[in-house]
């Protein structure tokens, strides 16, 4: 029981950071590997805010400080991101923009390193302690990750369908040319969906703190790839494939590190789940098969 | 005539693509509510004026204006909010949304249900309510084209034919003064051509609209067109008056050719 809980919190963070990377394949056609790498930016911040704060008794307040400096400089690096790295290489082939953002990752890690080090950092936030559900001992980090990861995706479900923003942000991934005949400026319409996959990503960086309490420069990068495999399960370019893989993957790491003589191949189960998955259905579980146009 | 009922006009336009000149000095001067016609065989240049007017390609050299603004240097969704909106030879609707999700995209920018991201994230009331009339703006425009029956389905479901109409309704939700349709008639039959020709005269007369349309169908084109410009080659052979312009022995020669003589 307590295995599945921790299995669907790790899920869910694995699911938000799917999204950012999902999002912004479907929208951008581009995979944005510094994705990971804004979690780590949004690690550092909650540092920062946490080793600053004076009185441990305000600890949910530092916590909120914490989130919302993270949420500030994650879409702040995000859009920022896109508009000098990605953007001028708008309409080029897509392995010189996958190179750019392989070499954006290593920026990050870098000036992660230059501002605070290669040492890990541990990060002292409120320890939530644990209950019992259905007879079963349950940490509260999972529960609250779990419920707040859920809110999230629903809310960004609801946007996606039901406000304008969302609706263009589905033509532009659909067909860029005609959603800008139909008077959608492209570039806003990227510049939000990267703030809103590294809105995601600072919400991530938080609850990963929770489960693993040390900020490093190279923090975003397992937990990256693996969302990244999520998203290409559960089809890229997908939302709700993004939500399933994430959860999928989240739920048979911790299955599989429960069963000791399987424990060691955690990673290797995981990535050779993605292997069949592609080989089974290439396009992941909701993917959406490309129609070659006339 | 005033210049102010000019619509579209366009000076000297041409453009190449490396040595090729696509299109060559073409001048157009489209009225008011005018159904303008722009006809001639594959490759001469239609759909190239087309995408130069609505911003795609940047012409070489010559002038474009929409009710003498120019419009040449603007991106594309800009002249979209200028007032022109157009349809696609190779049908481009947003395949995998609802019929009546493509005409929301299209109200899009409209002044009347304009609610900021943030709005609709803070003042759901205010939200739902702008929802709610885009969806009835929607069906509107969908009951002119007879398709509000099938708003639910899947764009991509649709027939052709309705595809296309589809896509006009779609371009008419951006609310244009100028409405460009990339042969519109193509793959429809007779019935649904004729229809067609209604619903265009209709549009015409409910939005104050000016059409401008390539199309191949000759009876398309004679029943509905005030005015024709004939291209060959990227350059114009014969503009004028519809059945001028069909009769010229030009224009015969262009389309069936001649046979070779001496």
């Amino acid at each position: 029981m307590s295995i599945l809980f921790d299995g669907l919190s790790l899920g869910a963070i694995y699911a938000l950071i799917a999204l950012g990377y999902t999002m912004v394949y479907g929208i951008a056609k581009m995979l944005n590997f510094a994705h990971g790498d804004i979690i780590m930016v949004g690690a550092y911040s909650v540092f920062v805010v946490m080793q600053r704060a004076k009185s441990p008794t305000d600890a949910f307040l530092n916590v909120a400080c914490g989130l919302l400096l993270s949420l500030f400089i994650c879409t702040l690096f995000g859009v920022v991101m896109e508009k000098l790295a990605y953007k001028p290489l708008r309409g080029v082939t897509p392995i010189a923009v996958l190179i750019t953002a392989i070499g954006v990752s290593y920026l990050l890690q870098s000036l992660a390193q230059i501002f605070f080090g290669a040492k890990p950092h541990s990060v002292s936030l409120p320890t939530l302690g644990t209950v019992t559900v259905a007879g079963a001992k349950v940490s509260l980090s999972s529960i609250v990750t779990l419920v707040v990861g859920a809110v999230i995706m629903a809310l960004l479900t609801w946007f996606v369908s039901k406000t304008t923003t969302g609706r263009a942000m589905q033509a532009v991934s659909e067909d860029r040319g005609a959603a800008q005949m139909m008077g959608i400026n492209v570039n806003k319409i990227i510049s939000v969906t990267f703030a809103i996959g590294s809105a995601l990503a600072a919400f991530a960086g938080l609850f990963y703190l929770l489960q693993i309490p040390t900020a490093e420069p190279t923090l975003g990068s397992m937990p990256g790839i693996k969302a990244f495999t999520a998203a290409v399960i559960g089809g890229i370019g997908s939302i709700p494939g993004a939500m399933i893989g994430g959860v999928l993957l989240g739920v048979i790491e911790k299955i599989c590190l429960s069963i000791p003589v399987i424990a060691p191949y955690t990673t290797a189960v995981e990535f050779s789940l993605l292997i069949i998955i592609l080989l089974v259905r290439p396009i992941g579980i909701l993917g959406k098969k490309r129609r070659e146009k006339v | 005539m005033t210049v102010s009922d000019v619509v579209l006009k366009t000076e000297h336009l041409g453009i190449s693509f490396g040595g090729l000149k696509a299109v060559e000095d073409v001048n157009l001067e489209v009225k008011k509510q005018q159904l303008y016609g722009l006809v001639g065989p594959n490759g001469a240049g239609k759909t190239t004026i087309f995408n130069m007017i609505t911003g795609v390609y940047t012409p070489t050299t010559g002038k474009i204006f929409l009710e003498g603004e120019p419009l040449v240097g603007h991106t594309q969704e800009q002249i979209n909010h200028m007032g022109v909106a157009r349809t696609f030879q190779n049908i481009r609707l947003f395949n995998n949304m609802s019929v009546i999700r493509n005409v929301l995209v299209g109200l899009h920018y409209d002044e009347r249900f304009k609610c900021s991201m943030i709005e609709s994230m803070l003042r759901l009331p205010r939200h739902a309510h702008s929802e709610a009339a885009m969806r009835e703006r929607a069906k509107e425009i969908l009951r002119i084209f007879d398709l509000e029956d099938e708003r639910n389905n899947l764009a991509c479901n649709l027939p052709y034919g309705k595809q296309r109409k589809l896509e006009i309704a779609r371009a008419l939700a951006t609310n244009p003064k100028l409405l460009l349709l990339d042969e519109p008639a193509a793959g429809m039959n007779p019935q649904e051509t004729a229809d067609l020709m209604t619903i265009v005269k209709r549009i015409r007369d409910e939005f104050g609209l000016t059409v401008l349309l390539i199309e191949h169908d000759m009876k398309f084109v004679s029943g509905l067109c005030d005015e024709l410009t004939v291209l060959n080659f990227g350059t114009v052979l014969v503009q004028g008056d519809t059945d001028k312009c069909l009769n010229d022995p030009e224009v015969i020669k262009a389309y069936i050719g001649t046979t070779q003589e001496g």
